[in-house]
């Protein structure tokens, strides 16, 4: 076999997947944008005999997207939830992430399986027993509760809260940042830091001119991972959040679920998924610049 | 005072002793090298003087303070890394202003002393060049810039040279004592090629599990072995076991197993039956079909066994009558096309000066 014909064998595979799963699927999305709704839900059809049903393609999903402000306003809202996720999963996942690159190497696997575990359990099971950890009945509550209480303070809802939905978005998202900053901290030359210290570098100015600047791919691998997930996403601000809490997959949702406006619906699908792209593609030219 | 002191140290890991209560004294200005085998102990007793590694007993002194509990970014040493440890997202210029940068100097004043220190190392213009995009003698040279640029105390430097090819050693060791003289700085460099060892340093201590073996300059180290160890890893050398039959005046009558009576270099004091064995480097050999009658206190008849050729010179093995093999080296300044002076099977005479061997005692 030629080596053009092992080429296309292993990479045709992978990109047929792509084609049928992803590229097919948003084109018909696109496409779904451009037409009307159907009277009981779906798409209306194409063509129709019938004067009075309405039939063929239109903009007017796309002016009722423009025309009013709220749907900005909650791609806004994504976008905090989204940005705030992702640094405080930086902030968390960095130590665990450096600690576990840094325990001697028998222990280190059994470190990378515990952060990993979680994912054994099913993804909307662990959202449940966060609502039970929230709930006003749990221990954690009373316990929170009770100490601002001395302190003269009203008894605060933890569940149904912007608090909560940040707690569920953190943790289904931090072992995809621990993840790409462990296999890149773990490749660190540790002769760097030696030398870093024997020329005059205390701890924080080791971390800070060395490790950090060497880990940048993997913090920008890591914020990709988690950034653009955690912007269209829908069950977690659905089960741990209140009305305030309502983010743009929500919405989308409702559009295909419940109110069966699905060309808005694809809309507001085909611009999340242009967003997407757009933050994908500026973490890929930030990170071009790296040499090492 | 000297500037380095190294006081009975000694570490142990478990049971193993890496460096057993050795001391040392190194003066300002010195190039002073580490020479032994791995595991010998050398590049403990460095890390230990970096301060990455602390001793589990003894003291190190430099410039007379002891540096027990002193952490490596607070002495004034800095250290050459076997691989030079350059940092791969910093430029040239960057990795060599870093020093400076830690020590928080003005801007203004390390663009110069930058400058100066990549001169001092010949790589004026690879300023803006990163590690990945350089020879492994300029990354070479940019280590030593880097460790230089605010003339430590004492320069350590580990195996340096390990990885470059030899001609680039030869030029980068040439090199190196020539920038040791200019820059005045305290070397101490580690090695485990004797070579290396006897070309660059003013003084060599030869390391062995743990201890000193001995302590000299080169020319001393090569031509006085003190034991066996020295002489056998230092250059090439015949090393046949004897025994004494009598000292006196620095000068010893040995009795050498399968080859007879020698006389050679000794000490005095020495008692008649002791044994040990007679070090004669394969230079100070004498080799002829017929030696001219009025030379040579020592001769020997033979035949040659089998020869090495190195190019430069021949190592000839020659069995005596007794049946001993001994290494002589010849010259090659053979006129014409033949490459050596004798074939295999040929019958020569060897022989040496009294004082060209020297007895050790076991």
């Amino acid at each position: 076999m030629t080596p053009r014909a092992q080429k296309w064998l292993i990479s045709g595979p992978p990109l047929v997947y792509l084609l049928i799963f992803f590229a097919i699927p948003t084109l018909i999305m696109g496409l779904a944008s451009f037409r009307y709704a159907g009277e009981l839900g779906g798409l209306a059809p194409l063509t129709s005999g019938d004067p009075d049903e309405l039939a063929g393609f239109t903009l007017e999903s796309y002016q009722r997207f423009f025309s009013d402000l709220i749907y900005a306003q909650l791609f806004f809202k994504s976008f905090i939830y989204a940005t705030v996720t992702t640094l405080l999963c930086l902030l968390l996942a960095y130590p665990l992430a450096l600690t576990i690159s840094r325990s001697p190497k028998k222990y280190r696997d059994l470190l990378v399986l515990l952060v990993i575990l979680p994912f054994w359990s099913n993804f909307l099971i662990r959202i449940y027993a966060w609502m039970i950890i929230l709930g006003p009945q749990s221990a954690f509550s009373k316990l929170f509760n009770g100490a601002i209480g001395i302190f003269g303070v009203e008894p605060l809802p933890l569940l149904f809260s912007p608090f909560a939905v940040l707690v569920g978005l953190v943790y289904v998202h931090l072992p995809f940042m621990v993840l790409p900053l462990y296999a890149n901290l773990e490749k660190h030359d540790p002769t760097l830091l030696d030398a870093a210290q024997d020329l005059g570098a205390g701890a924080w100015k080791r971390f800070w001119r060395v490790t950090f600047p060497l880990s940048l791919p993997g913090v920008y691998a890591g914020a990709a991972l988690v950034f653009i997930p955690a912007l269209g996403i829908f069950a977690i601000p659905d089960l741990l959040g209140g009305t305030d809490s309502i983010l743009i997959g929500n919405v989308i949702k409702q559009q295909f679920l419940d109110a069966r406006d699905w060309p808005f619906g694809g809309v507001l699908s085909i611009v999340l998924t242009l967003l997407a792209i757009l933050f994908a593609g500026l973490a890929a030219w930030v990170a071009r610049g790296q040499r090492y | 005072m000297a500037l380095l002191e190294i006081r009975n140290v000694t570490r142990r890991f478990g049971d193993f002793i890496a460096v057993d209560g050795v001391s040392l004294s190194i003066g300002s200005g010195e190039f002073f090298t580490l020479l032994g085998p791995s595991g010998c102990g050398k590049t403990t007793l460095l890390r230990m003087i970096a301060g990455f590694d602390q001793p589990d007993a003894g003291q190190i002194l430099i410039d007379g303070k002891d540096m027990a509990g002193v952490p490596p970014e607070d002495r004034d040493v800095h250290t050459v890394f076997q691989s030079y440890a350059l940092f791969p997202h910093m430029t040239v210029a960057q990795n060599v202003a870093f020093p400076l940068r830690m020590g928080n100097r003005p801007p203004a004043e390390i663009g110069s002393r930058v400058r100066e220190a990549l001169e001092d190392v010949s790589l004026l213009g690879m300023e803006a060049r990163y590690p990945n995009e350089l020879s492994g003698g300029q990354r070479q040279r940019v280590a030593l810039a880097r460790s230089l640029i605010n003339r430590p105390k004492l320069l350590l430097l580990d195996e340096p040279l390990a990885a470059l090819d030899a001609k680039l050693k030869e030029r980068m060791q040439l090199e190196l004592i020539t920038l040791q003289k200019e820059v005045g700085v305290t070397f101490i460099y580690v090695t485990h090629d004797q070579e290396e060892a006897l070309a660059l340093s003013h003084r060599i201590a030869v390391m062995n599990k743990g201890k000193v073996e001995q302590l000299d300059e080169p020319a001393t180290v090569y031509g006085f072995p003190r034991n066996r160890f020295v002489a056998d890893f230092i250059g090439e050398c015949n090393i046949l076991d004897c025994s004494v039959e009598s000292v006196a005046n620095g000068v010893a009558d040995l009795d050498v197993e399968g080859l007879g009576r020698v006389t050679a270099s000794g000490a005095n004091g020495i008692a008649p039956g002791v044994k040990g064995a007679l070090a004669l480097r394969p230079e100070k050999v004498s080799i002829a079909r017929e030696l001219p009658a009025d030379t040579c206190v020592n001769r020997f008849d033979g035949r040659v066994f089998d020869y090495l050729y190195t190019g430069d010179v021949t190592l000839y093995i020659v069995e005596v009558e007794r049946g001993k093999r001994v290494e002589v080296m010849l010259p090659n300044n053979a006129v014409g096309r033949s490459s050596k002076f004798f074939e295999p099977g040929d019958a020569v005479q060897i022989g040496w000066r009294d004082d060209a061997g020297s007895f050790l005692s076991d």
